[in-house]
Parts: structure tokens; sequence; C-alpha cells
């Protein structure tokens, strides 16, 4: 029977990694994620994994680097000012292709911002998470379950894909406490199989002249050739683009959120509901790939306006929804950022007054 | 008369490759120790190259076994997570000053003093090769770069950087040298400081460092001859060829 049990958003994260076959993390100290840290720091021995504490993200994400290029499943987290030393690490392994899983606990910022929840890293997270425009697959976790589940997944699509995947959540769902049912553990055959599986790209030492590589770029025309090959797997990804769309169906009003933003949407959503209105709710479950068919595809005719919901100033998310929407009907926010928490009056005042505008 | 096999090329590098090295740059010297040393200790198969940002990666498609090119400067922290990762592996980084030294010193430091099980091959050869001739930490007084085109200035750029007396400072490292490839001598004595530095690997005693100091004709502006004087003159001068830490002396 799957075992159910209360934990803190964090320490789910980690134990999820372990879980999914995580035997290497490197990671520096940074608020509100800490218990990730702590949590391999005591897992890891248990299950003959590896934990060090970096120097800094620099060196942490670099570790990271060298871990998965010997094929050890790997991963790692941070928040936010810790996320921006990471490009440099996370643009090595797109390069190098090498499957990484990361998770940003964000709070707020920009600079060291505030260590409270926030949701300011989105465009950094699914448009430019290092140099050289590669792409990540961005999860992004409304529930401590979602969490568990999506770190699991990320190492299956970082192992499928040769690509480093981000788990994007906050400082409100890594710090609170909900119960999960936990995942089964990966056996050691698992992990040896997840091992093989990169077996012919693996530096861990062969017969000479039989080496292999590990090259974060090319000279020549190789790095462009290395370029279209990225882009090809990016095109793969229609399938794993993931959205839930909350009483949509009949909605004249439609909230905008993802993560912790979308949990308050929802509850404003019933509010509404409740006194008559059609509200509904789209919210991206992976952020990278975007959702876009989800709002491009609404029928205008019914749909009369949308509320986006981020926690931050100015919002991010928005770019995407007018990407997709295209000016086919009024988009409002809802905002809070540098710390500051989104509340359900607060939400439910932005949606009367779009509702004052639109209906 | 019977043929005797007087001198073999090291396996560890490929047999048809010609290195992209300047004329009278000591890198290929350095390669070939690697490569002779690593086959005497029979672990080739084993060896995997965590190789700086710098000339050094005119070595990657010149050497036999495994690469894995590091950012600038983190090769420590990236061979950190080989080492852990596959401690059967033998695994050493290869860097020049500026990424070792500058943009990579806490990766450096960091890894000496969490003693990480792997060797260090250090190239000091004062200057920045690879984007041509900028000041290094370890440019001596005097000396001029692109950008200290006036020469390096205490009052401004401070003094040479150490980095062998530098790691000295802390308890952890196993094995410290700064050696040179000037002379069949220092060659001799570089191939042992070599292949201590991996035998230490090997019997899991933690960081061991080899410093060569070496020439760069180009960046320097000297002819080979010219620049082979400089390096006995002033770079040994101000980094003093030795053994700064070897934990098995102290022990015995
Ligand atoms: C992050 C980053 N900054 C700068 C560079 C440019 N860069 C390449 S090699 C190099 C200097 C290398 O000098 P050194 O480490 O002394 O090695 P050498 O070329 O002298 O052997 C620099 C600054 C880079 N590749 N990456």
């Amino acid at each position: 029977m799957a075992e159910r049990v209360f934990m803190k958003g964090c320490e789910a994260i980690a134990e999820a990694g372990v879980r999914a076959g995580c035997r290497f993390f490197a990671g520096y100290p940074i608020t509100p994620q800490n218990e990730i840290p702590e949590y391999f720091a005591r897992r890891m021995p248990e299950v003959g994994g590896v934990f060090v504490q970096g120097e800094s993200e620099v060196a942490s994400v670099n570790m990271l680097y060298g871990a998965a290029a010997t094929g050890t499943p790997a991963m790692s987290s941070s928040s936010s000012c810790g996320i921006s030393l990471y490009s440099e690490g996370v643009s090595y392994c797109a390069s190098a292709r090498l499957p990484v899983v990361y998770v940003n606990v964000q709070r707020g910022g920009p600079g060291i911002g505030a260590i409270q929840p926030a949701q300011q890293d989105y465009l950094q997270a699914t448009k430019a998470s290092g140099n050289g425009g590669f792409r990540m697959i961005v999860l992004a976790p409304a529930t401590v379950q979602e969490c568990v589940d999506m770190v699991y997944e990320a190492f299956e699509l970082a192992q499928r894909d040769n690509n480093p995947v981000l788990v994007l959540t906050d400082g409100v769902i890594g710090t609170m406490m909900e119960p999960v049912v936990l995942p089964p553990m990966k056996t050691d055959e698992d992990i040896k199989a997840m091992k093989a599986k990169f077996a012919d790209k693996a530096c861990t030492g062969h017969e000479p002249c039989k080496q292999h590589f590990c090259f974060p770029g090319s000279v020549g025309t190789g790095q462009e050739i290395a370029n279209k090959e990225a882009e090809k797997m990016y095109a793969t990804w229609d399938k794993d683009v993931r959205v839930e769309k909350y009483l949509t169906d009949d909605a004249e009003i439609i909230f905008a959120a993802y993560g912790i933003s979308a949990r308050i949407s929802r509850a404003v959503v019933k509010q509404l509901r409740a006194e008559g209105i059609k509200a509904g709710m789209i919210r991206p479950i992976t952020v990278s790939p975007f959702p876009y068919e989800a709002f491009s595809s609404l029928d205008f005719n019914q749909v009369k306006g949308i509320l986006d919901v981020e926690m931050s100033i100015p919002a991010q998310m928005r770019w995407d929804i007018d990407h997709a929407v295209q000016g086919r009907c009024p988009i409002n926010e809802c905002r809070r950022s540098g710390g500051q928490l989104l509340t359900n009056d607060q939400v439910l005042e932005g949606a009367r007054q779009l509702i004052k505008e639109v209906l | 008369m019977a043929e005797k096999k007087v001198y073999e090329k090291t396996l560890g590098v490929m047999p048809d490759v010609i290195s992209g090295f300047c004329p009278g740059c000591m890198h290929g010297t350095v390669h070939k120790l690697v490569g002779e040393v690593v086959q005497e200790l029979g672990m080739l198969d084993k060896l995997v190259r965590v190789e700086g940002v710098g000339c050094c990666g005119l070595g990657q498609q010149f050497v036999s076994h495994d690469v894995i090119i590091a950012a600038h400067g983190r090769a420590c922290a990236v061979a950190t997570g080989v080492k852990r990762c596959s401690p059967e592996s033998l695994v050493y980084t290869y860097q020049g000053d500026g990424d070792l030294a500058s943009i990579g010193l806490d990766e450096t430091v960091s890894a000496a003093n969490r003693g990480e099980n792997f060797t260090v091959i250090f190239i000091n050869n004062g200057i920045y090769g690879m984007t041509g001739g900028q000041m290094a930490p370890t440019t001596l007084i005097g000396m001029k770069a692109t950008t200290a085109p006036f020469g390096r200035k205490v009052e401004e750029h401070g003094y040479p950087m150490h980095v062998c007396e530098l790691l000295s400072q802390l308890k952890t490292p196993q094995f410290l040298v700064r050696t040179a490839v000037d002379t069949p001598q220092n060659v001799i004595k570089t191939r042992k400081y070599i292949k201590q530095a991996f035998q230490n690997q090997i019997d899991g005693k933690g960081f061991s460092l080899v410093e060569v100091v070496t020439s760069c004709p180009t960046n320097w502006g000297y002819t080979a001859k010219e620049a082979l004087t400089f390096l006995r003159e002033k770079m040994f001068e101000e980094f003093p060829l030795g053994v700064y830490r070897d934990k098995d002396k102290e022990e015995a």
C-alpha cells in the first residue's frame, strides 16, 4: 500500500528525490529551502548516496555537472538569488546534455530581495535560466503532493531528454506541511539501469583512444549542430504540456495562476461560483512548455476577461498569457511581490473589479 | 644488430594527433608526463581529466582518455562531483593560473580544504595565455600584460599570488609541490611528483596539487630561448620550486 505521511514541502521534495534515484546532492544554504540540503545530509548516507555542502551555489551546480557526467542521478536546490548563480552550471549542463534536476523555492527579489515567498523568477525560469538560449521543462507544483510527484517525474524527464529539468515552487509550498503519498523507492537495480542508459556518455575512465567526452561547447560548426539537435528535442515537448482547467467550460471570467497563486485563486473561484458568477481558472502545470493552447483556444464570445494572479510586480506570466490571447479579451492583473502574500480578499477584490469592467 | 627500444610514446596521448601548443610552450611535456605515469600505474582506463578553460583546452583533442570540460575556474568543483560519484576513477584537474587562482580560487581552496581525493595539475605561466596575454594573479611585478600595459604595479595590483604557499596554510591537503620542466633533471623530478600525486589518490590520501611553473613565449613576447632565461631568472625567484606539503614525510 502507498505510504501516506505528513510532510513539509522542502522535506517532501528531498525524499521524492531520493526515491526517484537521486544519489548526489550538492547545495548551499539559503532560506526558504534549507530543509532540502539538511534532509539530504541526513538521508544520503542511508541510501549510499553523496551529499556535499558546496562552498557556493556556483560550486554546487558545477559539482552537479561533474556528478551527472558520471551518469549518477543528481539534483540540487536553491532559492532566487542563489538560482542566479546556477545560471552558469545549468547552461553548461544544457550544453553538454546532462540530465540534472534542480528546484527553485522562490523568494522575493530582485537582488537579495526578501526571504519570504514570491513568484518573481518566472521569466528567468521559463525563458533564460542561463546564457545561450537553451530551454528546459519547468514544472510548477501547487501542493506538497505535486512537489513530490513532479520531482519524481523530473528525473524521468531529465533522463529521457538528457537535459536539465527545473521544479519551480515558492516559499509557501516549500515550508508548509500537507499529507502526501510518497512514490515507490527506486531500487539499486533501477538506479543501475539509469546509469546503464547513460553509459555510452559517462566519463568514468575508458580504454585509451576509446575515450568519452563531456563537452559543453564545440569548435567550428559543431556548436550550431548541437543547437539544432537541442531544438529538435524541444520540439517534442508539445506532448509534455500540462495544464489544469478548473470550471472553465462555461466560464466568463478566467483566473490565470500557477503554484501558490493558483491555490488562492481556486478558493476565490469557488466563492464566486457560490454567488452565481461564472468564474473558472487555467492553471499552467508546466510553465515551460507553456500551455498557450489552453488560452488561445478559449471561446472569446463567452470569456469576457482574464485575471492574471501572480506574486510578482511587475507581472511575468502575463507575457505568456498575452502571447496566447493576442488582445482578444481584457486581461487584468492581481499581484503582490517582495515577499508579500496575496490574500483571498485581495484576489476577490481584483475579480470584482474585472467583473465590474467586463460583465 | 638486435634493436633495443629506448623510447615509446605514452598511450595517454593520441597516437596520431599533433598538439596545438605554441613553440616553446611546456604544456606538451606535462601532458606526456601525466600519460606516462598513469600508464605505469596501470590506470589509463580509469583516467578522467577535468579540464579548466585556457590553453589547457588545446589538450582536449590530444589526450586519449575521458575529458570533462569544466566552466572557467570550476574544475575543482566538477572534479568533486566526479570523484565522489565515481571513486574508482582516477580523476585529475588540469588548470592554468587564471582558471585556478583567480576565477576559481574559491573552488580550489575549498576542494583542498575538504581534502577531495583527486589530483590537480596546475600550470603557472604568469599570464592569461588563451585570451591573449592579460594579467594573471601570478603575473610578476613589472611584467607587462595587455591589461597592465605599464607593467604590474604593487600599488595597483598587489603582489603575485603564491598558490602552494596559500594552500599550505590549510591543514587538510596531502601533497603540495612546485616544480618545473625546463631541464631534463626537472622533467624527471616533475614526473616523480606527478606520480606521487596520482599514487596518493589511489591510496585515498586526499588532495594533491602539482604546480608546474612554465613559460609562455607567445604572451610574454619572447623567443622560446629568451623565455627560458626569464623563467629561470625571474619566475623561479618569485615562485621557489620545492615541496610545500607532504604529509607522508611529516608523519615519518
Ligand atoms: C566565465 C568565463 N570568463 C572568461 C572566460 C575567458 N577566458 C578563457 S581562457 C581565460 C584565461 C585563461 O588563463 P589561464 O587560466 O592562466 O590559462 P592559460 O591560457 O594561460 O593556460 C579566460 C579569461 C571564459 N571562458 N569564461
